[in-house]
C-alpha cells in the first residue's frame, strides 16, 4: 500500500493543486476553452471524412451540456454555499429560454407555415388577431435579452424576498420552489398564456441574421456558451472567495449565529438567489437556440431535481464539481438513453440513492479523501462539517 | 289489491278508449284471453298491431310488460310455420338465438328464413312506451312510479292526467302523490282560463326543479299571446324562485365536488402527514406508494375476475401490506442512513421514486391499467332533479374520513402511537426509556406508506392507474401537509378539505388549470406569511 502511495505521490500532489481554489480551477477553465476550441476547429476546418472530424451534432450536444453545466453551477452557488436547496431552478432556466424563444419566434417573420409577418404560427392557428402586449419589442435582440434576464431575476427577487424575510428555510423552501415551477408548468401548458401551450416555441430560423442550421452558427453558439460559462464561473468564484462569500458560508453553517453577529442574512440570501437565477436564465437563453425548441416540459419538477443530482454527483460547494457532475451525468444519460432507454431511470434513481447515502460530497469529496491532508489546510471549515453542509438549525426547521 | 287495480284500470281504459272510435276499442264485458290476442299478432298490419297492443295491455296488465319491452327493442319475431311468438337475440357469433317470451327459456338457434319480425313503427313505439309507463305507474314500486310520472310530465295530456289521477286514488306514496299534484297543476295552468285557478297552479309549481315545469313557466313568460298579467307576473316570480333554488343546489354540487377533491387530497396527504409530519422524513416516493396501492387493486381484480364486488375489500388490506412493506424496506435500506439530513432524504427518496416508476413501467406497461368499478360503487344518488351525488365519490369521501379516524386512533390510543409520538418529540430520551427507536422508525414509515397504499385503492376508482399516478399527487400532498401545519393531523384534514373546496369554487370562474395555479400561488404566499401552517405546533414539540 505504502509503495503504491509513494509511486503515486506526484499524482496526489497534482490533485491537491487541483483542489486549491486558485490554480486548480483555472486549469478547469483552460481545459474547457481548449476542448471547445479544438472541437470547433475540427468541425469547421476538417473535411467530414477525416477521423478527427467533429460532427455538428456533437458540437450542439456539447453546447447543450455546457448550458446544463451553467445551470448546475447556479444551483451549486445557492445550495452548496448557502444551503438553499432549490428544486425549482429549472423555472428560471425555462423563463430565460422562453425569452430567447420569443425573440427567435419573431425572427421567423413571414417564413412560418401561415406566412403571417407579425403573428407566430401558433397564434394564427388559435385565431388570434394581434400580438399580445408582452410580445412587443421581443423582435429586438437587446430587448429580448433584457426581458429574459429581468423576468427570472424579478421572480427570484420577489420569491426570495418573501421567503427569506419570513425565514422559510430548509425543506419548506425546497417544496415551495418545487411548487413554483410546477405552477409555472401548468400555466405555460395553457394555450391562453400566449406561449404556444403544449408545443411551446419551435421552428426557429435564424438568430441575429445568422442561419441557426449553419455549422458556423452552431460553433459560434458553442463558443459563446463556453465563454459565458467561464465568465460565470470566474465571477461566482470571485463572489464565494470574497468577504461576501464568507458571510454566505456562515449563513449556511449557522444562520442564527450569523444573524446574531449583526448580518442581515436574508439580504445576502435574496441577492445570492437572484444572482443564481440570472445565471440559470442565461443558461436557458443559450440552450434554446442550440436545441431549437422550448416547451413547458422544461418547467417540470423532474428537470429541476435532476439538476440537483448533477450537483450532488459532482460535489456541492465546489463550483467546478457542479460543472463536472453536469457533464458526466448528461453524457451518461445520452449514452444510456441510446443503448437501453428503459434502464436510464433505474440508473438515475440509483445515482440519487448512492450519491446521497455513500458520497454526500460527490466526486469532489472523493478527491478530498485522496488528498485529505492538503484539502484540510486549504478549506478548514469544510472538513469540520459532519452532515454534509447542513447545519442543525436547518435540520430542525 | 292488484285485482282491484286491474279492475279500476279496465274501467278507465274503457272510458279512455271510447273516443278513439276504433271498432276494436269498444268496451267489452270481459277482456279477451291474452292467448287469443297474441295469436293475432303474427302478420298483423301496423294499425292492427296497435289495436292488439291496446287489448293486450287491457287484458294482461303488468304481465305484458316484458312482451312490450321486447317489442319496443324490435326483438319480437314469430316462426313462419307455427305462428309462435318469440324473442330473437343475436349471440356473439351472430347466430339468431330464440328465447321464449314469458318464461325466458332458450329455444335454440333459428334460421333467418324461418322467422319473421313483428313490425313496429314510431307511432307504435310511442304507444308501447306509454303502455309501459302506465304499467309502471299502476303496478311498479315507488321508484318506478316516480320515474313513470316524471316521464309523463314531458308530454302531459288529458289522457295521461286521468291515468295519474286514477293511480292517485288507488293509493300511492306521498312523494308520488305530490308529483301527481304537480302534473295536475301543470295541466291546469295550461288549460284553465280562470286567473285564480292558474295562480293556484303556479303556486304549486313554484320551487319545483323538474325541467318540464321550468320549461312551461319559461314559455308562459316568453309568450306574446298571454294576456293575463297577473299570471305572467306570478310565473316570473316562480321562475325566479326556481332559478334561486337551482343556484343553491349548484353551489351544493360545487361543495360536494370540492369535498370530494378534498377527500382525495386528504387520502394522498394523510400518509405523508405521518412520514413527513411526525417523523420529519421527506418522502418523495410517497406518490409511488399510492401508485403501488392502485396497482395492487389492479392485480387483485385480475386474480378474482368473478368477484369484482369484493375486490376492493380485499385490495385495501393487500395494498396496505404491499406499500407498507416497501416502505419498511426503504426505511431500513436508505432512510436510516440519512438520519437528521432531511434534504438528503429528499434526494434519495426521489431516486427511489424514479426506480419504482420505471419498475412499474417495465413490469406492467407504460400505459394506463383498467381498474373496474364494482357495481355497488357506480351510479348516483339523486337528491332532486338537479342535484345528484355519485356513489364512488360519496364512498371515497366516507372512506377518507374513516382512514383518518383510524389513523388518529392509532396515534392517540395504541402503544405504537405512543412510541411514535415519544420518538418524534425526543428521540434520545425515548431511547433512554427503553423505546426501540429503530423499530419504531421502521414501523412508522411502514404505517405511513401503507396508508398511502390504501389511498391508492381509493384513487384507482377516480383516476387513471398508470406509472405517473403518484407524481401527480406528490406536490399537492406536500402542500396539504405544509398548509395544515406539519405534525398536526387535524391540520391535514382541514388543509385537504379547504384546498379541495377552494379549488372547485374557483373552477367555474377560471377553469380547472388556472384554479390549480391560483391555489398553488396562494399557498406559496400563505406559507411565506405563516411558515408553520394553519395549526402550528407549539411548545417543545415545535423545536
Amino acid at each position: 500500500m505504502s509503495t503504491v502511495k509513494t509511486a503515486a505521490q506526484p499524482l496526489y500532489r497534482w490533485f491537491a493543486e487541483f483542489r486549491q481554489p486558485g490554480r486548480g480551477t483555472s486549469w478547469l477553465v483552460g481545459v474547457l476553452l481548449v476542448v471547445t476550441l479544438a472541437m470547433s476547429a475540427a468541425n469547421l476546418l476538417l473535411p467530414p471524412e477525416s477521423p478527427l472530424y467533429v460532427s455538428t451534432y456533437t458540437i450542439t450536444l456539447m453546447g447543450k451540456y455546457l448550458c446544463f453545466a451553467m445551470l448546475a453551477m447556479a444551483v451549486d452557488i445557492i445550495w452548496g454555499y448557502c444551503g438553499i436547496l432549490s428544486l425549482g431552478h429549472g423555472a428560471f432556466f425555462a423563463l430565460g429560454g422562453y425569452g430567447m424563444g420569443m425573440y427567435l419566434m419573431r425572427q421567423i417573420g413571414d417564413r412560418g407555415v401561415y406566412g403571417n409577418p407579425d403573428l407566430p404560427d401558433f397564434m394564427v392557428f388559435l385565431n388570434w388577431q394581434e400580438l399580445p402586449w408582452y410580445w412587443f419589442g421581443m423582435d429586438q435582440f437587446w430587448f429580448a435579452v433584457l426581458v429574459a434576464l429581468a423576468i427570472p431575476g424579478l421572480l427570484a427577487f420577489v420569491f426570495g424576498w418573501l421567503a427569506f424575510r419570513s425565514r422559510v428555510t430548509g425543506v419548506y423552501l425546497s417544496i415551495m420552489t418545487q411548487a413554483l415551477t410546477y405552477a409555472l408548468m401548468l400555466a405555460f401548458f395553457r394555450n391562453e398564456m400566449g406561449f404556444g401551450g403544449n408545443n411551446g416555441l419551435t421552428d426557429f430560423k435564424d438568430i441575429l441574421g445568422f442561419d441557426l442550421q449553419a455549422d458556423s452558427t452552431r460553433v459560434a453558439l458553442l463558443l459563446v456558451t463556453t465563454l459565458l460559462l467561464v465568465i460565470a464561473f470566474l465571477t461566482s468564484r470571485a463572489i464565494v472567495q470574497s468577504r461576501l462569500g464568507r458571510v454566505i458560508v456562515a449563513v449556511r453553517d449557522s444562520e442564527a449565529r450569523a444573524r446574531f453577529l449583526g448580518y442581515r442574512t436574508e439580504r445576502y440570501k435574496v441577492w445570492l438567489f437572484v444572482y443564481s437565477a440570472l445565471i440559470a436564465a442565461v443558461a436557458g437563453m443559450l440552450y434554446v437556440p442550440q436545441v431549437g425548441i422550448i416547451n413547458p416540459g422544461e418547467f417540470s419538477p423532474l428537470n429541476s431535481i435532476e439538476v440537483v443530482v448533477w450537483v450532488a454527483v459532482g460535489g456541492r460547494g465546489t463550483l467546478y464539481g457542479a460543472i463536472v457532475g453536469a457533464l458526466l451525468v448528461n453524457y451518461a444519460k445520452t449514452r444510456f438513453t441510446a443503448l437501453m432507454p428503459d434502464a436510464w431511470l433505474f440508473a438515475l434513481g440509483a445515482l440519487f440513492v448512492v450519491v446521497t447515502v455513500y458520497l454526500p460530497r460527490g466526486l469532489a469529496g472523493l478527491f478530498d479523501r485522496f488528498t485529505s491532508k492538503n484539502a484540510e489546510t486549504a478549506w478548514p471549515e469544510r472538513a469540520k462539517e459532519s452532515n454534509g453542509g447542513l447545519s442543525t438549525a436547518e435540520v430542525s426547521a | 289489491m292488484k285485482v282491484l287495480l286491474l279492475k279500476l284500470w279496465m274501467a278507465v281504459a274503457a272510458v279512455l278508449l271510447l273516443p278513439t272510435g276504433s271498432p276494436l276499442a269498444q268496451p267489452e264485458p270481459t277482456a279477451p284471453a291474452v292467448g287469443s290476442v297474441l295469436q293475432q299478432l303474427p302478420g298483423a298490419s301496423l294499425k292492427k298491431t296497435g289495436d292488439l297492443v291496446r287489448q293486450l295491455e287491457q287484458a294482461g296488465g303488468a304481465e305484458m310488460r316484458p312482451l312490450f319491452e321486447v317489442m319496443l327493442a324490435g326483438d319480437l319475431y314469430y316462426v313462419k310455420e307455427s305462428g309462435q311468438l318469440l324473442q330473437i337475440q343475436k349471440n356473439s357469433d351472430g347466430a339468431r338465438m330464440g328465447i321464449s317470451l314469458f318464461e325466458g327459456k332458450s329455444l335454440g338457434e333459428f334460421n333467418s328464413r324461418d322467422i319473421k319480425k313483428v313490425r313496429v313503427n314510431n307511432r307504435l313505439r310511442s304507444q308501447l312506451r306509454d303502455a309501459i309507463a302506465r304499467i309502471e305507474l299502476l303496478h311498479g314500486d315507488e321508484a318506478a312510479q316516480i320515474a313513470a310520472v316524471l316521464a309523463m310530465l314531458d308530454d302531459l295530456n288529458e289522457q295521461n292526467l286521468r291515468l295519474l289521477q286514477t293511480a292517485q286514488q288507488a293509493g300511492v306514496s306521498a312523494e308520488v302523490s305530490t308529483l301527481i299534484e304537480l302534473a295536475e297543476a301543470m295541466v291546469q295552468l295550461r288549460t284553465s282560463t280562470d286567473t285564480a285557478d292558474r295562480l293556484a297552479a303556479i303556486e304549486v309549481m313554484q320551487g319545483r326543479l323538474e325541467t318540464p315545469v321550468r320549461n312551461q313557466l319559461q314559455r308562459l313568460v316568453n309568450s306574446d299571446s298571454e294576456q293575463d298579467v297577473a299570471v305572467v307576473a306570478a310565473a316570473q316570480k316562480a321562475l325566479d324562485k326556481i332559478s334561486g333554488r337551482m343556484e343553491f343546489y349548484g353551489q351544493m354540487e360545487q361543495l360536494f365536488f370540492g369535498l370530494s377533491l378534498g377527500s382525495v387530497l386528504l387520502l394522498a396527504a394523510i400518509g405523508l402527514a405521518i412520514t413527513f409530519g411526525v417523523m420529519g422524513v421527506i418522502n418523495m416516493a410517497h406518490g409511488e406508494m399510492i401508485m403501488l396501492g392502485a396497482y395492487t387493486t389492479y392485480v387483485i381484480q385480475q386474480l378474482m375476475p368473478n368477484a369484482i364486488g369484493y375486490s376492493l375489500l380485499v385490495a385495501v388490506p393487500a395494498a396496505f401490506l404491499v406499500s407498507g412493506s416497501v416502505g419498511v424496506l426503504i426505511e431500513r435500506g436508505v432512510i436510516r442512513h440519512l438520519q437528521g439530513r432531511p434534504l438528503e432524504t429528499l434526494l434519495a427518496t426521489f431516486g427511489i421514486s424514479l426506480i419504482l416508476q420505471q419498475a412499474v413501467r417495465s413490469i406492467f406497461s407504460p400505459l394506463n391499467m383498467q381498474v373496474v368499478t364494482p357495481e355497488w360503487m357506480s351510479g348516483s344518488l339523486a337528491i332532486n332533479p338537479v342535484f345528484s351525488i355519485t356513489y364512488n365519490r360519496l364512498y371515497i369521501l366516507l372512506f377518507s374520513l374513516a382512514v383518518f379516524a383510524a389513523l388518529v386512533a392509532i396515534l392517540k390510543k395504541s402503544s405504537l402511537g405512543l412510541n411514535v409520538r415519544a420518538v418524534s418529540q425526543n428521540r434520545d430520551m425515548a431511547k433512554a426509556m427503553g423505546v426501540r427507536t429503530e423499530m419504531v422508525d421502521a414501523m412508522t414509515f411502514g404505517l405511513g406508506s401503507g396508508i398511502a397504499g390504501v389511498a391508492g385503492v381509493a384513487l384507482s376508482q377516480l383516476t387513471n392507474v398508470g406509472p405517473n399516478l403518484g407524481q401527480s399527487y406528490i406536490i399537492d400532498s406536500f402542500m396539504v401537509v405544509v398548509f395544515g401545519g406539519v405534525g398536526n393531523m387535524l391540520g391535514t384534514l382541514v388543509g385537504g378539505f379547504s384546498l379541495g373546496v377552494a379549488n372547485k369554487f374557483l373552477e367555474p370562474a377560471t377553469g380547472a388549470v388556472l384554479a390549480n395555479i391560483i391555489v398553488l400561488v396562494c399557498l406559496i404566499l400563505f406559507i411565506q406569511k405563516r411558515p408553520k401552517g394553519l395549526f402550528p405546533q407549539r411548545g417543545r414539540a415545535a423545536e
